[in-house]
């Protein structure tokens, strides 16, 4: 099976795909694409979102067919007419959504449908011998074959999909954004086996809007723009600069904005406050300013935005709004207070998909306010122009937007009620290279409007980028507090609990 | 510009299978020819219409009323009861009936949000509740009767200028209609539709969902005791006199394009569903149809709409490229 094949340094490449057009209600989403993977090697594909990244995944995959243009699977072309064809042809992808049976076993997941039989019923034996023996192939001996899936961590989760998807021989394995599901300590682990599928022969497809990632892991590049081509190039003759141009057509100017000046006063001050998960944070955010909040994954950094916004309150200490003592007790007495909370989750706690992006950008004032306020309306236009959002009109629904301006239309709902404090966690995850700046200049202008904001990242060179302060969480703690420019080993000594504050 | 008349989701199909089962209607109904006959329809159809538009406040925030058709039932056996035949009684038992809806809308609703029991099982259980009270109360067989002042909103009919005469039963189905499309071109209306989408959503924007939920059963099953006036003036009193109803109302949200689950559809459409419905069984009736294909038509209906939902975007595309080469 997987292990007997795979030889790398093959010069043909495993999968062509030559001069791919692809259409959608005659709006073309690819323009003659190609693409070509070798065996064991890492082929980044970056673009826009938008730029046909996922269309073009879902091509390889079967999932679409082609209007135009040829793929060609080992000198041969193939139609693929379903995602089945694809597999036998032994392409995998690797979604960002796991399709993992959370309640089966390990191995009941990776040889799912294909389950060695004896006397009629499953060999649990050999499902789990041969199983073990493809993780064992991969260096990955953490997980065992017979833990549910379930108990595992996102990024164990991760290799389970992989080595389900090398169970059926995949030979091209495609990976749609892997690390954004990830926390920072996992992404070296995936770093990890992502270089040892390559060196067993495997060619890799890296689909990813984080430069660092692309840089670290791949031998070639591949840049779409607006469903063209741009260019192929190894990753040794390009730089960070040079992709992003390719990939926005333009040069950015700065990406970050520059730093206010002066913070004003102190808009929200938490005393010694702590919950379950948090304990004893003391510091404030003045008005002007951008704060980031820094630290891995669990460390207490969604905690304090939940906690400040009444979901899981606080249970010690004081909160303090414009210098009095407050109590918040939930997300509606936290709006009436005047604090926003752009959450991670924008899909499934930002935005209501089916309505139109006038009922979302309307939402927290219809349902927070009352009388007068809530339904002066009036002011839309200038709300959805304030923050950017390219939309066919104020009916569409905003399923249909790209990432960035879904995003905008949360800040849009908050800034419906212009709150003295804004919360925003990851407020940049899914969205493409120039909706990023505008989205950092949003932030920025609110900011010298006189909102005080708290900011949540895990990508370090944005939140370093774009902070004031810098404050670090180690395990349900404050670390320490860095001024605006830290670097990012500073942080992440910190945020590892290696470091001391400067 | 904000003015301009948008239809809203789904509203164009069942608009256009209004209009062919309305046209039909003149080819095979001698009655039909002139516009008494579509109001005779109009009249008919007010108690569905009415139910479907209460149904879509449910089925649009995320849930299910399945008791409409019982609380019709018993508001009617009440009603006969309480009137006997006096016109001394008729507002104050019309009244009471309101009242007594919204109670019942008060209890699904609080059920359905505090006690965390799906829509779909408390509805069901305040459906064999309100039958069994009913079957308790009469016996199977209803006593009293109704005054003439009760049932002229079911069979009567008023003089309004330049039109002439218009059925009571129009003119409630008409401000209930636009009292409706009112409503949910407010913000309350906009945050039902969010709740059926995605109630978190809601919370977090410091919404309150149970209310938003509780004010549809509310809604819900006060619109049901409006039907059910005007059913019982229109058809009389018996005990079997809203069995199924809540199937059609429902039908006819499904009809009108209206998700079930939540979070989109039109009033308006749900409307025209119910209004489908009534000309499409007085079409089969006139066609010479058994009656007793009614439900089993119904049942089709319900299951094609739905799967033309689901499905809706991919079924156009195969219709439009026939069958994909094979290489």
């Amino acid at each position: 099976m997987a292990v007997t094949h795979g030889t790398p340094g093959a010069e043909d490449p495993v999968v062509r795909l030559e001069g791919i057009g692809k259409s959608f209600f005659g709006v073309p989403v690819l323009r003659g694409v190609d693409l070509s993977l070798h065996a064991g090697e890492v082929h980044a594909l970056v673009g826009e979102n938008g730029a046909g990244k996922s269309t073009l995944l879902k091509v390889l995959a079967g999932v679409h067919r082609p209007d135009s243009g040829r793929i060609v699977v080992r000198d041969e072309e193939i139609s693929f007419a379903s995602p089945r064809d694809a597999q036998a042809a032994g392409i995998a992808i690797i979604h960002q959504e796991f399709t993992l049976l959370e309640h089966r076993t390990v191995a009941e997941n990776v040889l799912l449908g294909r389950e060695p039989v004896r006397r009629g019923q499953v060999d649990r034996r050999a499902l789990e011998a041969e199983t073990r023996r493809l993780l064992d192939w991969l260096g990955e001996d953490g997980i065992e074959p017979g833990t549910e899936v379930a108990r595992l961590s996102v990024a164990r989760k991760q290799v389970v999909e992989i080595v389900k998807a090398l169970s059926a021989d995949a030979r091209v394995l495609a990976m749609d954004e892997p690390t954004a599901a990830l926390a920072d300590n996992e992404v070296e682990l995936l770093y990890g086996l992502v270089r040892r599928l390559r060196d067993r022969g495997i060619a890799i497809l890296y689909v990813s809007h984080r430069m660092r990632e692309v840089f670290d892991l791949s031998s070639r590049i591949t840049v779409l723009k607006d469903g063209a081509f741009v260019t192929c190039a190894p990753t040794a003759d390009l730089d960070t600069d040079q992709v992003v141009r390719h990939m926005v057509g333009r040069p950015l100017e700065a990406l970050y904005p520059e730093r206010a000046s002066r913070p004003g006063a102190v808009r929200i001050a938490l005393r010694g406050a702590g919950n379950e998960r948090v304990r004893n944070l003391t510091f404030e955010v003045r008005a002007g300013e951008i704060v980031g909040l820094a630290g891995l994954q669990g460390s207490g950094r969604s905690a304090i935005a939940r906690a400040i916004w009444g979901i899981e309150p606080f249970t010690t200490g004081t909160v303090e709004l414009d210098g009095v003592p407050t109590r918040v007790t939930g997300p509606r007495t936290a709006v009436r207070k005047g604090i926003g909370y752009v959450t991670e989750d924008r899909k499934g706690e930002g935005l209501a998909l089916r309505q139109s992006v006038r009922d979302n950008t309307l939402l927290v004032r219809r349902a927070a306010c009352r009388g007068a306020a809530a339904r002066q309306a009036a002011d839309l236009t200038r709300l959805l122009g304030e923050v950017g959002v390219v939309a066919r009109g104020p009916h569409q629904e905003v399923r249909y937007l790209s990432g960035g301006n879904q995003q905008k239309v949360v800040l849009g709902k908050w800034l419906a009620v212009r709150p003295r404090v804004l919360i925003v966690d990851e407020p940049t995850r899914g969205v493409d290279v120039g909706a990023k700046q505008a989205l950092y200049r949003l932030l920025r202008e609110l900011a010298d409007d006189g909102m005080a904001i708290l900011m949540i990242s895990s990508e370090l060179p944005e939140l370093i980028g774009m902070s004031d302060r810098i404050l670090v969480m180690h395990e349900g703690a404050l670390a320490g507090e860095l001024p605006a420019g830290a670097d990012e080993e500073t942080v992440m000594a910190l945020a590892t609990g290696h470091g001391t504050a400067a | 510009m904000r003015a301009r008349l948008r239809l809203g989701d789904g509203t164009g199909p069942v608009l256009v299978v209004l209009l062919i089962l309305l046209v039909a209607l003149t080819f095979v109904g001698p009655a039909y020819v002139e516009p008494a006959g579509y109001l005779a329809l109009l009249k008919r159809a007010a108690p569905l219409v009415v139910l479907a538009v209460g149904q879509y406040f449910v089925v649009v925030s995320g849930g299910f009323d399945l008791s409409v058709g019982s609380l019709v039932t018993a508001e009617v056996v009440v009603a006969a009861r309480l009137v006997d035949g006096d016109d001394a009684n008729t507002w104050w038992v019309i009244a009471l009936l309101l009242g007594c809806g919204v109670l019942v809308g008060l209890v699904n609703g609080l059920i359905t949000t505090k006690l965390l029991v799906p829509s779909f099982i408390v509805t069901l259980g305040m459906l064999l509740v309100l039958d069994g009270a009913v079957f308790l109360w009469s016996g199977g067989a209803p006593r009293g009767a109704l005054s003439p002042s009760f049932r002229v909103l079911g069979r009567g009919s008023a003089d309004v200028p330049v039109i002439g005469q218009v059925p009571w039963s129009v003119i409630v189905l008409l401000v209930v209609l636009v009292a409706a499309v009112w409503f949910m071109h407010r913000g309350t209306g906009r945050m039902l539709l969010a709740v059926g989408d995605n109630d978190n959503v809601v919370r977090l924007a410091g919404g309150r969902v149970d209310r938003l939920r509780l004010l549809a059963f509310v809604l819900s099953a006060l619109l049901a005791s409006v039907a059910a006036i005007l059913l019982a003036g229109f058809a009389g009193v018996s005990a079997q006199v809203g069995e199924g109803m809540e199937f059609r109302a429902i039908t006819a949200v499904v009809l009108g394009g209206v998700l079930l689950g939540g979070g989109r559809g039109s009033v308006v459409a749900a409307a025209a569903g119910a209004l489908s419905l009534e000309a499409l069984f007085s079409l089969l009736n006139l066609l010479g149809v058994s009656g007793a294909l009614e439900s089993a038509v119904q049942g089709v209906i319900i299951i094609v709409a739905v799967a033309y939902a689901a499905h809706g975007a991919g079924l156009r595309r195969m219709l439009r490229r026939p069958v994909p080469d094979t290489a």
